[in-house]
C-alpha cells in the first residue's frame, strides 16, 4: 500500500487532472464556435454591413438597420427594465424580511426568470401587437424589458444581500433613516455588482430572437419605434435559412457581430467587477 | 450589588432590563448605572449579554423584528426603552463603533459628514473645519488629512477603526458605546484606540464591551462581569479586578474559569 502523504498525492493530482479535462472540454466547444463564427463571418464583415440597409435577394447590402433596431430595441428595454428591476431588487433585500408580499414577488419572480422567452414574446403580441394592429418596435422593446427585469430583480437582490450587516448597522447607529441607510450606504456598496447584473441583463437580451419574432419582426429599412423593426436576430435567422448566399454570408456576419459584442459586455463586467472588489 | 457602589455623576441608569431573542431570555433583570465622562467595560464570556445589553442602550435589536426589550434604560432620567422616544435623536446622543471596522463605501470626508448632515445644516466651509476637529479627536488628521478624498475603504484596518470612532463622535453625542472595538486589530493599532478612549472620556461617557480583561483593567474606570445574562458584579475596576466580592467573579478573573 503507499503511504498516507502519496495517496493524497495521487488523489490531489487524479481531481486536478479530471477538473482541468472538464474545463477543456467546455472551453473546446466555446473554441469551435468563435473560430466557426470567425472563419465563417469574418470575411463578409465588409464596411457596407455598417452602412448599408438588408438587401433584397440577389443584390449586396448591409445590415445597418439590424444593428440600428437591435441597439435601439436593446437600448430602451433596458433602460425601462432596469429601474423597475433595481428597485424591487432594493425591496426584496432591504424590505423583504417580515410579510408574505416578498416571498411571493421573489417565487414569481423566479419564475419569470425562467419563463422560455417565446412565451413573453407571445404575450406581448397578444397585450400590444394585437391591440395597435401591426409589428412594431415598442413590442420588441416591451418584450425585452419584461426579460431584463427579472434578471436585475435577481442581481440587484443577491449583491445587496452580500452588503454585511453591519455597515447597515453602522448607519442606523448614526440616526441614519433607512432611506438613507439604502441609497448612500448598500446600493453604494453593491453598486459594481448591480451594475455587473445590468450589463449581464443587456448581453441576455441582445441575443433574444422568439421574442422580437412576435414583436418587432423585421424590416428591409431603416423604421421608427412605431413601424416592425429590423434586428440582428430575427435578421440572422431569416438569412441564414435562406437558400442565397449573399444572405446566408450577411446572416454569419451578423451572428459574429453580435457574439463578439455579447462577449465583449461580459469581459467588461467581469473587469469592472473585479476593479470594485478588490478596491476595498 | 452596584448599590453598594457609589457612582458619581450617573449617566445611564439601567433599571430590571430584560432582553428576548425570540423566547430566549438573553439578560436577566439587569440593574446598572453608567457614570458620565468615564470609561465603563463589560466583560464576560463569550455568549454571556455584554453586547446584547450594550446594544440596547441604542436599541440597535429594532433593526430586528423578532428582538425585544423590557425595562427601562435612563439617559438623564429620560426612557430610552419608551416606544415615544425618537430612535433617530436617541441614535445622535448614544454612538456606537462595531468589532469589525465599517467605513461606509465613500471618501474618508464623506464618511464623517455623512452623520453630520444628518442633524446639521452645516456651510462648506464650517463643515471643513467639523471634519477636521473630529479627524484630530480621533488621532487620525496627521494621517490622512492629505487624502481626505480617497476611499475609506483603503485605509488599513486600525485607521478604519478610527475613522469609525471619528465619524461616531463627528455628531458629538453623549455617550459612545464600544463593542470589542479592538478585537479584529493588531496590538500597535489596540494600543492607539486604546489611548484615544483614555482621552475621549474628557467630552464622552464610554462604555465598551472587551474580551481582553487585560483591556478592561488597562482603560476603565468601572467594571461590570456578566455571566450567562446576569450582571455578576459591578464596581470600580480596581476592586473588581484586585478584590472581587463574588467568586465567580473571581473565578473569571484569575482564569479559572472561563
Amino acid at each position: 500500500m503507499f503511504d498516507l502523504y502519496t495517496r493524497r498525492r495521487i488523489i490531489n493530482l487524479a481531481s486536478l487532472s479530471i477538473s482541468v479535462l472538464t474545463m477543456a472540454f467546455g472551453l473546446f466547444w466555446l473554441g469551435w464556435i468563435l473560430w466557426t463564427l470567425l472563419a465563417n463571418g469574418l470575411p463578409h464583415l465588409h464596411l457596407s454591413v455598417f452602412s448599408q440597409t438588408t438587401p433584397p435577394p440577389g443584390s449586396t447590402g448591409g445590415l445597418i438597420n439590424a444593428i440600428f433596431g437591435s441597439v435601439m430595441m436593446t437600448g430602451l428595454g433596458v433602460l425601462i427594465g432596469t429601474p423597475i428591476g433595481i428597485l424591487a431588487g432594493t425591496y426584496l433585500a432591504e424590505f423583504g424580511q417580515r410579510g408574505w408580499l416578498a416571498p411571493l414577488t421573489r417565487f414569481i419572480n423566479d419564475v419569470l426568470l425562467s419563463a422560455p422567452s417565446i412565451v413573453i414574446g407571445m404575450f406581448v403580441y397578444e397585450v400590444y401587437v394585437v391591440k395597435v394592429g401591426h409589428f412594431a418596435g415598442w413590442g420588441g422593446t416591451l418584450a425585452l424589458a419584461i426579460i431584463v427585469i427579472p434578471v436585475v430583480i435577481r442581481t440587484t437582490e443577491n449583491m445587496l444581500r452580500l452588503v454585511p450587516n453591519s455597515l447597515r448597522e453602522a448607519a442606523a447607529a448614526l440616526g441614519a433613516p433607512q432611506w438613507k441607510i439604502i441609497n448612500f450606504v448598500t446600493l453604494r456598496a453593491a453598486r459594481a455588482g448591480i451594475l455587473t447584473g445590468v450589463l449581464l441583463a443587456v448581453a441576455r437580451v441582445s441575443g433574444e430572437t422568439a421574442p422580437l419574432l412576435f414583436t418587432a419582426l423585421n424590416n428591409q429599412f431603416y423604421s421608427n419605434m412605431n413601424q416592425p423593426m429590423a434586428n440582428l436576430p430575427v435578421v440572422i435567422f431569416q438569412f441564414a435559412m435562406s437558400p442565397y448566399d449573399d444572405w446566408q454570408n450577411l446572416a454569419w456576419a451578423g451572428a459574429l457581430l453580435i457574439t463578439a459584442s455579447v462577449l465583449t459586455l461580459n469581459i467588461l463586467a467581469r473587469v469592472l467587477f473585479r476593479q470594485q472588489t478588490t478596491h476595498h | 450589588m452596584h448599590a453598594e457602589t457609589v457612582i458619581p455623576n450617573p449617566k445611564l441608569i439601567v433599571k430590571d432590563l430584560n432582553f428576548y431573542y425570540g423566547k430566549d431570555r438573553a439578560l436577566k433583570d439587569i440593574n446598572l448605572t453608567i457614570p458620565e465622562k468615564m470609561v465603563t467595560a463589560f466583560i464576560g464570556p463569550s455568549g454571556c449579554g455584554k453586547s446584547t445589553l450594550l446594544r440596547a442602550f441604542n436599541r440597535m435589536y429594532q433593526l430586528y423584528p423578532k428582538q425585544s426589550a423590557t425595562g427601562e434604560v435612563l439617559l438623564d432620567g429620560q426612557n430610552l426603552l419608551d416606544k415615544k422616544q425618537d430612535l433617530n435623536m436617541l441614535r445622535a446622543k448614544i454612538g456606537m463603533v462595531f468589532q469589525k471596522p465599517t467605513p461606509f463605501p465613500m471618501s474618508i470626508y464623506d464618511n464623517i459628514a455623512f452623520g453630520v448632515k444628518l442633524y446639521e445644516r452645516l456651510s462648506r466651509n464650517e463643515m471643513d473645519e467639523r471634519v477636521e476637529w473630529t479627524l484630530k479627536k480621533a488621532a487620525l488628521w496627521n494621517e490622512v488629512k492629505d487624502k481626505l478624498k480617497q476611499s475609506g475603504t483603503g485605509l488599513s484596518g486600525g485607521q478604519q477603526q478610527r475613522l469609525c470612532i471619528a465619524r461616531a463622535i463627528a455628531v458629538k453625542p453623549q455617550v459612545l458605546l464600544l463593542d470589542e472595538p479592538t478585537s479584529a486589530l493588531d496590538p500597535i493599532s489596540t494600543a492607539n484606540i486604546e489611548k484615544l478612549i483614555d482621552e475621549l472620556k474628557q467630552d464622552f461617557t464610554i462604555v465598551i464591551v472587551t474580551h481582553n480583561m487585560q483591556q478592561a483593567a488597562r482603560i476603565s474606570d468601572f467594571t461590570a462581569y456578566m455571566y450567562l445574562g446576569e450582571l455578576i458584579e459591578f464596581g470600580d475596576t480596581s476592586t473588581v479586578f484586585t478584590n472581587p466580592k463574588r467568586k465567580e467573579t473571581e473565578d473569571y478573573i484569575t482564569g479559572r474559569f472561563g
